[in-house]
């Protein structure tokens, strides 16, 4: 929302030496945030001058038009000018910048020579004096609205500061100059006068029949105003003052009739719309559209209408839809001599619905969702007949009024609860004062309330303490550290998912974050099918290309390794933890209890059992080199093992015993991924990426990954540590030929069996397949010890035979002789 | 045999020890003058012919002798030895300033070492961490916090809605379906903060990012006032940008909270907003069930990009969300 100064002035008596900073830190102190200050006109210096054309003579030898221009500018003389514009003729008044000015960007205005004419000045357009974009031509304005020779600084209130505030949803009434100019005074202490002030015994005699006034639902509107006006000459032209200030606003002017409904509605706040009168047929009505049907708005696009829409519709047809745009059928055009003028306080939810559905947000509609002041529908349509009478032939037919206004009820609030709150003692009285301010009426004996008809969001104690707050200045509130509760720390989930990211970071992974999305075509190059393939689909995705959310980490990792590779980066390992989200459950329509109340458990339940499990894991991808190759040598590349081996210590971390077995899962190499089992339960994957993976997406030939479903591990217990034995270690070497698809984790659990309780450590320190007849051998290094005593050669002999006897029996393996 | 003959030896001996040039020389000249040949060895042989007067006297003389011998002896060994050492040692020197870093850097997110530290310094003041899901309820993500459908307030979060639309499922917004979840879930005095991730549908540009990480807090016990809250920040704001920093509410609207304000912080010279902040709305605490008459509480929520870029003068928001090792190897496990 812009204000400009010279507007906010007419309602608010500032004092000369205030600041246009001080009085942008008055309206951020009061909560409105001014995102620009913007001094229109400081970089402009005079003469400039209003002028009429006289003569045009066009030059045509060049590549683009120029006009050699004879201009009156009151001097007695013609003064000649060279123009690249063309939106004019002679007799139309412009504005000249005569040598000696200054425009923006300081640029300098002389008499100087080009296209072999002597150019005594500038004809200027809008953009050139900085007093808005519009540059598609020269300022024309309309004959008899200026003295020519007048200078046109002051002519075009070209000299102005504009504040430009950003008003939040709650303070619908501050999109207008009335609001602005209100939160300025009361924030700066400065005398207030309410433009309404001067409205409310405004009233036009009727004189004939005006357009009859219904509305069909009083749940979508409380009360429409409908002004009707004949006699009205279209040639009529929007005074100089008006079209600045609509233009400093940041609109355009478009005729007299739409720039009063515009004006009025920057000035007070309430939008009003214009129907061409002679198009109505009977009377108007605000009613739902009812049906579906195409509706051209008066920007020219035909729009599908919604049967909840809410219209205004004449006997025939809807004619616009309610306070968001009207229709180009009965708009105001060069024609138009009666006037239909409509001010209605909508419900602001049906205009934000309407809005929504068109995906069209007009000034009519911010406001009107935002609320509007159920007093300005009679206020704002007297004030457009006010100007419209005033600056035209028009005269008021008659007015009609539908419904009346609601206003904000009468609210009793504990002044104590305002010191309770803000945590400093506010004495009664000043409350009182601070709120009458603000527009309420308080009765201070009880505090009984009438907030203000423009404060609709006034409706319990903690609105009126944020009011008394902002008014006092939030900086009055102490500082102060509140009660310390006893004692917190995170838990178990939390510090294990910190400890796995600090190893995997100390072990040379960076930690990646990737954006959860994905497509299907992701997911189907991973080979990801079934319930690890089914995911949700975004409504409103910020790119089609990432329509879904993602079902594994892996993928994201890919991309982060993609890009980095892209960026000349070879060998490194990097990892993500966070959600993925695979949609086991289908998805039931929302349930939206009564919020008045805390709803019942079981509903609470519903609730959040409706929100699909998302499971939390950790991965990791390592490409390249395992070490960054130098003078030292070469350095060999990640492999399997690497990757099967994080896995491994990301579960053991977390203090858990896992088994582990061969899996094919996607997106690995089917003959080398290892799964890892935590009491029944896989939690956790590992290996070398499937080469078709691998190849797809360009990544080093023989990449490795891992991931550990991290929400899957269970807790761990409490750690019990087993005494460290002092006695001697007796270590017994054993070699075995199995079968080669027989697996060395079964080797070494049958080993484990057989060797029994005293067996500290077992170590595969050789693994020789070159034995052929599809048999490896597998030599493992024993650690025998005993708590008590110093083993004998006879118990440890013993337990190494029973060890290989129960390798032999399961698993059939023989023991290599030297 | 005199006096003066083995005074004599230990001279000689002496002078051929210390000028011997290095140890094979002086290996030379200990057989010379304290080996098994030498005139001191073979007068020490020669006692047990003498006199008993003789043999004490004498005696004593070539023990002291011995000794003296043995010690000069020792003497240019040392000498001897710790140049040979520093000669050696000297040959084997390297250029230790070879580089030898062949492992790869790891580390953490930047993202993730500032939620740690935030998380570490709100446990220390006895807050508990909460998290929730990203794919939320709506209900949790808006109606529970006062933020009704078609208000204009819904429009100033880009929701990412989930098919079907009518689940009312969402990517959250903000990290306060956490407060509702724990307000519904636990009873006062609660005293959290709820970090993660959130999602809104802005394009990705230099300040913004469809996916981003928020830190919130919520206190709800009984006179918690605004003070309080002004309280929490400032003791947040020091930890997070130092000593020096001073914070400024600024009225502003939040439907969950009431008043409402933002946070600005002034550092580097000048104001910068951080977040948003108020006293939780009576509203909401009636639909957790949670007694206004009884309790309040304050609500807070930050940008963890945001004070990560503010603080650290990162410019561009890609950096830090693209996964580029040669920018979040900078960080290490700290910031």
């Amino acid at each position: 929302m812009r204000a400009p100064l010279s507007w906010i002035k007419e309602f608010v008596e500032i004092p000369q030496a205030i600041t246009a900073e001080q009085i942008s830190d008055g309206l951020i102190r009061v909560g409105f945030e001014v995102e620009e200050i913007i001094h229109q006109g400081h970089d402009v210096t005079a003469p400039l001058k209003f002028a009429a054309v006289v003569s045009i003579e066009e030059i045509t030898e060049h590549k683009k038009p120029i006009r050699y221009v004879g201009l009156d500018c009151g001097e007695g003389q013609t003064r000649f000018v060279i123009c690249g514009a063309t939106n004019f003729a002679v007799g139309d008044v412009i504005v000249a910048a005569l040598p000696g000015a200054v425009l923006p960007g300081d640029f300098r205005i002389s008499a100087r020579e080009t296209y072999g004419k002597v150019s005594d000045g500038m004809i200027c357009s809008s953009r050139e004096l900085g007093i808005s974009d519009e540059h598609a031509g020269i300022i024309v304005l309309p004959k008899d609205s200026v003295v020519i020779g007048g200078d046109a600084i002051e002519g075009l209130q070209i000299n102005d500061v504009i504040f430009d505030v950003a008003v939040n949803p709650d303070r619908g009434y501050a999109l207008s100059i009335r609001g602005i100019a209100r939160e300025v005074a009361g924030s700066l202490d400065l005398a207030f006068t309410d433009p309404v002030e001067a409205l409310r015994n405004v009233t036009f005699p009727d004189t004939g029949n005006g357009v009859s006034a219904t509305i069909a639902d009083k749940a979508t509107a409380s009360v429409f105003y409908l002004r009707t006006l004949s006699n009205f000459d279209p040639t009529a032209t929007t005074p100089i003052w008006m079209r600045r200030r609509i233009e400093k606003m940041g609109m355009r002017s478009i005729s007299l009739v739409v720039d009063i409904t515009n004006y009025v509605m920057l000035e007070l706040g309430q939008p009003l719309h214009a129907f061409d009168k002679s198009k109505i047929k009977g009377g108007l009505t605000i009613k739902r559209a009812g049906k579906a049907g195409a509706f051209t708005t008066l920007d020219g696009q035909v729009r599908a209408l919604d049967p909840d829409d809410l219209m205004v519709v004449d006997d025939d047809q809807p004619l616009a839809i309610a306070g968001t745009m009207g229709g180009a059928f009965s708009e105001i055009t060069e024609a138009t001599t009666d006037i239909a003028l409509e001010a209605v306080r909508f419900d602001p939810v049906c205009i934000a619905k309407n809005s929504r559905r068109h995906k069209l947000s007009s000034e009519a509609s911010r406001r009107l969702e935002r609320s509007v002041d159920p007093s300005l529908a009679q206020f704002a349509s007297a004030r457009f007949v006010q100007l419209l009478t005033a600056h035209s032939s028009a005269v008021h037919v008659a007015t009609v009024v539908a419904g009346e206004p609601v206003f904000p009820e009468r609210i009793r609030i504990n002044p104590e609860h305002v010191s309770k709150t803000l945590g400093f003692e506010i004495a009664p009285v000043q409350i009182a004062q601070v709120l009458r301010t603000i527009g309420c009426e308080v009765d201070e004996k009880n505090f009984d309330i009438q907030p203000p008809s423009w404060r609709p969001d006034l409706l319990q104690a903690a609105d009126f303490t944020e009011e008394v707050a902002r008014m006092l200045g939030y900086d009055k509130i102490p500082s102060i550290l509140p009660p310390r509760p006893l004692h917190a720390s995170l838990t178990s989930t939390q510090k294990r998912r910190r400890a796995v990211a600090s190893m995997l970071a100390s072990r040379g992974l960076a930690e990646v974050q990737s954006f959860p999305f994905t497509n299907q075509a992701t997911i189907d190059a991973m080979g990801f099918v079934g319930e690890r393939a089914a995911t949700f689909k975004l409504v409103n995705p910020m790119s089609e290309e990432f329509p879904l959310m993602r079902v594994h980490l892996v993928p994201g990792l890919i991309e982060v390794a993609q890009r980095n590779i892209s960026r000349g980066a070879k060998d490194f390992a990097i990892f993500e933890m966070g959600s993925i989200f695979r949609s086991s459950q289908k998805l039931e329509t929302s349930i939206s209890p009564d919020l008045t109340k805390r709803p019942d458990q079981k509903i609470i339940e519903k609730i959040f059992a409706s929100v699909p499990n998302q499971g939390y894991h950790v991965a990791g991808l390592l490409v390249g080199k395992l070490e960054n190759e130098n003078w030292q040598g070469k350095a060999r590349a990640y492999n399997w093992q690497d990757a099967i081996a994080l896995a491994q210590d990301v579960v053991s971390l977390c203090n858990l015993e896992w088994s582990i077995t061969r899996s094919d899962l996607a997106p690995w190499h089917p003959g080398r991924c290892a799964e890892l089992i935590v009491n029944g339960t896989v939690v956790a994957h590992a290996g070398e990426l499937h080469p078709r993976v691998v190849a797809a997406y360009g990544l080093p030939e023989r990449s490795v990954a891992f991931a550990v479903a991290l929400s899957a591990l269970p807790e761990s217990s409490l750690v019990n540590p087993t005494t460290v034995g002092t006695m001697p270690a007796a270590v017994q070497d054993v070699a075995l030929i199995v079968d080669a698809t027989v697996s060395a984790a079964d080797v070494t659990a049958a080993l484990r069996i057989g060797a029994g309780d005293l067996l500290e450590s077992i170590t595969l320190f050789d693994r020789y397949d070159k034995i052929g007849e599809g048999k490896v051998s597998l030599a493992f290094t024993l650690v025998f010890r005993a708590s008590d005593r110093t083993l004998t050669g006879e118990e440890v002999s013993a337990m190494r035979e029973s060890a290989t006897a129960v390798a032999s029996q399961k698993l059939g393996a023989v023991v290599r002789t030297a | 045999m005199q006096p003066q003959e083995i005074a004599t030896w230990i001279d000689d001996a002496r002078k051929a020890f210390s000028g011997a040039p290095d140890l094979d020389s002086l290996k030379i000249a200990r057989l010379a003058h304290s080996g098994d040949k030498s005139p001191i060895a073979l007068a020490s042989r020669g006692l047990g012919s003498m006199s008993p007067d003789d043999k004490a006297s004498y005696g004593k003389l070539i023990g002291e002798a011995k000794a003296a011998i043995a010690e000069a002896l020792a003497g240019a060994t040392a000498l001897l030895e710790a140049e040979r050492d520093r000669k050696v040692l000297l040959e084997e020197v390297v250029d230790i300033t070879l580089p030898v870093d062949r492992a790869h850097r790891g580390g953490l997110h930047p993202i993730s070492i500032i939620k740690n530290e935030v998380s570490d310094f709100f446990i220390e003041q006895g807050f508990a961490v909460e998290e929730g899901p990203e794919l939320e309820s709506g209900w949790l993500n808006f109606d529970a916090l006062n933020i009704p459908a078609d208000h204009p307030a819904r429009t100033m979060q880009d929701t990412f809605f989930v098919e079907p639309i009518e689940s009312g499922m969402v990517l959250r917004t903000h990290t306060s379906p956490v407060q509702i979840r724990t307000m519904l879930t636990q009873t006062p005095p609660i005293y959290v903060i709820c970090p993660g991730r959130t999602f809104r549908a802005d394009e990705l540009d230099a300040t913004h990012s469809p996916v981003f990480h928020q830190v919130e807090g919520l206190v709800i016990d009984k006179g918690i006032t605004m003070a309080h809250l002004k309280g929490t920040l400032d003791n947040f704001a020091r930890h997070m940008f130092g000593p020096d920093v001073t914070t400024r509410l600024r009225p502003s609207f939040f439907p969950f909270t009431e008043p409402s304000a933002e946070v600005d912080i002034f550092f580097n010279n000048r104001w910068i907003e951080w977040g948003g902040c108020g006293m939780v709305n009576p509203k909401v605490l009636v639909t957790c069930g949670i007694d206004t008459d009884e309790y309040s509480g304050f609500a807070f929520g930050m940008g963890l990009e945001r004070t990560l870029m503010v603080r650290h003068g990162i410019t561009d928001m890609h950096d830090i969300v693209e996964g580029d090792l040669r920018f979040t190897r900078q960080f290490g496990v700290g910031l």
